[in-house]
């Protein structure tokens, strides 16, 4: 019992006390070369989440990449191929936007508070647990 | 210079005009484009009772918006929100243009915009159609428009963003709604720059 004690104060301690770090600020999403081709052949293609979850000040900016050889409407926009799309967040908040790649026509990013105190990376973590098993 | 050293200083010079581009969009609040394409032009009926093409503002940083005189909330913030821009941007605005291209040309005629316009600012120029020549703009830029309700009270769903486009004529940026006058200082004296 005393283990279990100890072993999950660690953790709460690792999870307020570790800063939130990503290689990168960019959540990036891409369309394949042949995308276009395979939804023409009748496979069913999702690259885009009708959710994505982004942080302020370590992983704040949405970037769209169109690999595929047609135009496509990716997210909120139309990109041409070879084409990509860098969107930048300053603000926590849920945003909507229309997009046809997705059934419900709707796509929302949902931008976190920057999680700079051990309360807020022990929110943050539990929040992103939940999402992932979700 | 030899030759050999010409060449190495012209690849500098795009290597450096290369980064400083790239270096010029990367503070946008707005979203960016990479690369930047031409922006579609267009013709169709302006309000102020003159064929509208975008190329006519060549020389000028456009923000060309979607929307209809009708609409209940999105575009009055929005176009409020772009005179408030223009009033902050002082003289730098008469290099500005705001474009708002109608997404319900059965009720929007050129008159009935041109007054909508007017009332946030007179330098506003709007745009309208026939139902498939605006069908073909808003596809060329990858704007959507729904039609919602029957009779002469119908609404009509539309994209809420803002395009901004360079003096080149270049489609380089996305501002999605919801941003304040600031930010939209802050981009078009960027892409003025």
């Amino acid at each position: 019992m005393a283990i279990v004690t100890v072993g999950a104060s660690a953790a709460v301690a690792w999870a307020a006390f570790t800063p939130v770090t990503f290689a990168s600020r960019e959540e990036t999403f891409e369309i394949p070369k042949g995308t276009w081709a395979r939804r023409m052949a009748g496979n069913k293609v999702e690259i885009l989440p009708s959710q994505v979850f982004l942080t302020l000040g370590i992983r704040d900016v949405l970037l769209l990449k169109n690999m595929d050889e047609v135009p496509q409407i990716f997210g909120p926009t139309l990109m041409m191929p070879g084409q990509s799309f860098r969107l930048p967040f300053e603000v926590a908040s849920s945003y909507q936007f229309a997009c046809t790649a997705h059934a419900s026509g709707q796509m929302t990013v949902v931008v976190d508070e920057q999680p700079d105190t051990p309360w807020r990376r022990l929110l943050w973590r539990t929040r992103r647990v939940f999402r992932v098993v979700a | 210079m030899n030759c050999a050293t010409r060449r190495a200083a012209l690849m500098a010079c795009v290597l450096l005009s290369v980064i400083a581009r790239a270096a010029e969009t990367e503070g946008l609040k707005a979203g960016v484009f990479n690369p930047a394409r031409e922006a579609p032009d267009f013709s169709v009926r302006g309000s102020d009772g003159t064929a509208l093409t975008l190329s006519r503002y060549r020389g000028k940083v456009v923000v060309l918006g979607f929307g209809y005189t009708s609409c209940p909330n999105v575009c009055p913030v929005t176009l409020a929100v772009l005179a408030q821009a223009l009033r902050k941007l002082g003289p730098s605005a008469a290099q500005v243009q705001v474009i708002y291209l109608t997404v319900d040309p059965e009720r929007d005629n050129a008159e009935r915009l041109k007054q909508y316009l007017a009332a946030f600012d007179p330098t506003f120029v709007g745009g309208t159609g026939t139902a498939a020549q605006m069908a073909a703009v808003r596809t060329s830029y990858g704007v959507t428009a729904e039609k919602h309700g029957t009779g002469s009270d119908y609404a009509v769903a539309h994209s809420s963003f803002v395009y901004l486009i360079t003096p080149e004529g270049k489609l380089r940026a996305l501002m999605p709604f919801g941003h304040k006058a600031d930010d939209y200082v802050h981009d078009i004296s960027m892409l003025l720059n």
